[in-house]
Parts: C-alpha cells; sequence; structure tokens
C-alpha cells in the first residue's frame, strides 16, 4: 500500500484514495490517529498543500475528523467505513466487467467465467 | 492569502537581446513554485533580478512590501546555479562564515542534514566531488530560516538518491510563511512537490497554474504539458 501515484491525475485525489484503502483495509485502524500533515507528505513525497487538501476533504465526507490541538482521528463509524469498502468494491467490480465487455464477454458469460476460476483454484 | 513576492512588467534586456519581457506575476506566502523552462528562457535572469544581482531595464520586484535591496537580501536565500564555496575552507568553515553572515542561518539544521547525506563537517571543500558540494551548498541555502528560497537548478548535478533527500528537505523545511522558488527544467523529478508552475520561454510568461489544475484539465503530468508546449 505504498503511494503509487500516476502522473496524468490530479495528485490530490490520488492521496485521497490511498488514505481511504489504507482505512477500509485497517492499515489506519477505526479511530486511531492519522499522522501528521507533514509526516504524510514527506512520506507520499508529495507538497504539504495537496497532502492538506485531500485530508480536508476527506474530513468533510466524515470519514476522519481533526481535534483542535491533538491531530486527526479516523472516525469511529464503523458503519460508515463499512458502506465506503463496498462502495469501493463496486466500483472496481463495475470497472472489471466494462473492461471484460471490452473483450467480447458478456456480463453472464463473465460470471461464468469467475466462477469456473475460483471454483478450479480452491480445488 | 498573502502575497510575497510581486514581479512588475519586469523586462531585461542584454544590449538588443530580450531576456525577459513584460513579466508579470505574483507569489503568496506558503507555496512551491516551479520556475520552468526551456535553455535560455530567462529562468536564472529573473532569480538574478529578484536576489538584486541583475537590475531590470524596466519594472521592479517587491518582496514582502519593499522593492529589492539591502532589506530583502536578508529574506532571501538565494541558491545560484553554480557554487561560489572557497575551495580552501573545511565544511565545518563554512558553516560558521554562514552563521556569521545571516542572522536566521541555524546551525544545527546545518550538521543535522550534512549528518544525514553523510558528508563530514571536516573534509575540505576542494577534497568534494561536484555533487557533494551542490549538496554543501544546498544544505546552506536551506539552513536559513529566510522567507524565500530562491533555487536555481537545485538538483541537476546530484545524484537520484540525494535528489528524493533533497526534496524530502524542501518539504519537510515548508513552513506556511515561506515560499520556495524551483528553477529547472528535471520537471518529472519535481512536480509532485509543486504547488504551482510559471511556464517561461524566450523571456515571455506563457502562463502560470496550479499543478492540480494542470493535471485535472489537460488529463497529463506537468512533464507532459511542458514537452507540449515547449515542442521544439
Amino acid at each position: 500500500m505504498t503511494w503509487n501515484l500516476k502522473s496524468n491525475q490530479p495528485i490530490y485525489t490520488q492521496l485521497l484514495e490511498t488514505i481511504q484503502i489504507r482505512i477500509i483495509s485497517g492499515f489506519y485502524p477505526v479511530g486511531g490517529k492519522l499522522p501528521s500533515v507533514r509526516e504524510l507528505a514527506a512520506e507520499a513525497a508529495v507538497n504539504p498543500n495537496t497532502m492538506q487538501k485531500a485530508l480536508s476533504e476527506l474530513e468533510r465526507s466524515g470519514l476522519i475528523h481533526s481535534q483542535r490541538t491533538t491531530g486527526r482521528f479516523i472516525t469511529e463509524d464503523t458503519v460508515m467505513i463499512r458502506k465506503l469498502r463496498e462502495d469501493i468494491a463496486r466500483e472496481h467490480i463495475e470497472k472489471f466487467f466494462k473492461s471484460m465487455e471490452q473483450i467480447g464477454f458478456t456480463n453472464e458469460e463473465t460470471e461464468e467465467l469467475i466462477i469456473a476460476i475460483t471454483r478450479r483454484e480452491e480445488v | 492569502m498573502s502575497c510575497l513576492l510581486e514581479c512588475r512588467s519586469i523586462t531585461k534586456k542584454f544590449g538588443t537581446f530580450c531576456a525577459l519581457s513584460d513579466i508579470n506575476f505574483t507569489i503568496e506566502r506558503g507555496r512551491i513554485v516551479g520556475l520552468l523552462g526551456p535553455n535560455g528562457s530567462g529562468k536564472s535572469t529573473f532569480i538574478k533580478i529578484a536576489n538584486g544581482l541583475l537590475t531590470p531595464t524596466s519594472g521592479e520586484i517587491i518582496i514582502n512590501g519593499s522593492s529589492v535591496g539591502t532589506e530583502t537580501k536578508k529574506m532571501v536565500s538565494y541558491l545560484p546555479e553554480r557554487t561560489y564555496l572557497n575551495n580552501w575552507m573545511k565544511v565545518s568553515e563554512m558553516i560558521a562564515y554562514f552563521s556569521d553572515f545571516y542572522d536566521d542561518f541555524d546551525k544545527n539544521k546545518a550538521y543535522e542534514m550534512l549528518q544525514r547525506l553523510g558528508i563530514s563537517p571536516d573534509a575540505k571543500l576542494k577534497t568534494l566531488s561536484k555533487g557533494t558540494k551542490e549538496k554543501v551548498q544546498l544544505i546552506l541555502v536551506m539552513s536559513r530560516n529566510a522567507d524565500i528560497y530562491l533555487l536555481d537548478e537545485p538538483i541537476g548535478g546530484v545524484d537520484p538518491a540525494a535528489r528524493d533527500y533533497i526534496l524530502n528537505t524542501i518539504i519537510t523545511n515548508y513552513n506556511e510563511n515561506s515560499s520556495v522558488i524551483i528553477s529547472t527544467h528535471l520537471i518529472s523529478d519535481i512536480e509532485q512537490v509543486l504547488d504551482d508552475v510559471i511556464f517561461i520561454k524566450n523571456g515571455h510568461l506563457v502562463l502560470t497554474s496550479s499543478v492540480e489544475d494542470i493535471r485535472m484539465n489537460q488529463e497529463k503530468s506537468i512533464d507532459a504539458y511542458f514537452r507540449e508546449v515547449f515542442r521544439c
């Protein structure tokens, strides 16, 4: 879960997504404290203002909140985190179906293939 | 946000050659700005004017409310494109020299950075390689607590690992009251740390924009966009 930044997209949206993934995967635990802007910016090798922008956006969504003097914390609202996790999973799957469509697979065919592959791997 | 540097229709001519032509822009506090342009576009000329090393043919640069002069030199920390260190001095003597010279020089910061980059304070400057000398120079410049850091090609001569360390130094030294202006053509190496970019070409201002706006609107990196704007 490194900060793998693509060069053709805005940086702050990519930072935002990485932090979201770190939260839903538990890398940053529920209710835990986030590193400071400066630490995060240094870690991702990005401009602190850009990191700040990503964090403000996350604050607006309620996923993190800041406490005046002590820093920023991950929400304790596990329902919200679970919902985000599902939203992101759905996005991934939709994207996947779309790229399967491009190589000529209908949704049904893709589903069948998924089942076939997962079953075979379990054996 | 308050304006830290204002460039008011700067024109600089060398004889009949026009190095800068009617350049206008402002830089706010707390920004890291890339001054980008091909070779010979006027980047260093601008930086030298902002430093008071060159006087403009017309126009003026206002830093923190005063026109460039003795007062502004206290606020500006300048990394020139070539080093001016005294070869017969030791690194530690150079640090003492800077610390005598500038009120805002932080010795501890300098020694800490030397240690991180594995440079011995006892080394004589003439025994250091070109790249190492550049690192020492940058350490001296970044150890001041200045309002503006003007860095002319700070990463050109150093290896990629040291480049990362230098960028890291710039990010971690960053504070919301000072701004950093970096002139370079090594765009892909530095674009992640920039807030804004200024493109200049043949002495003309081509554009000023925030990095995120370019990435968002053009859907490409600053490096790719630069190649498009300055295609030869």
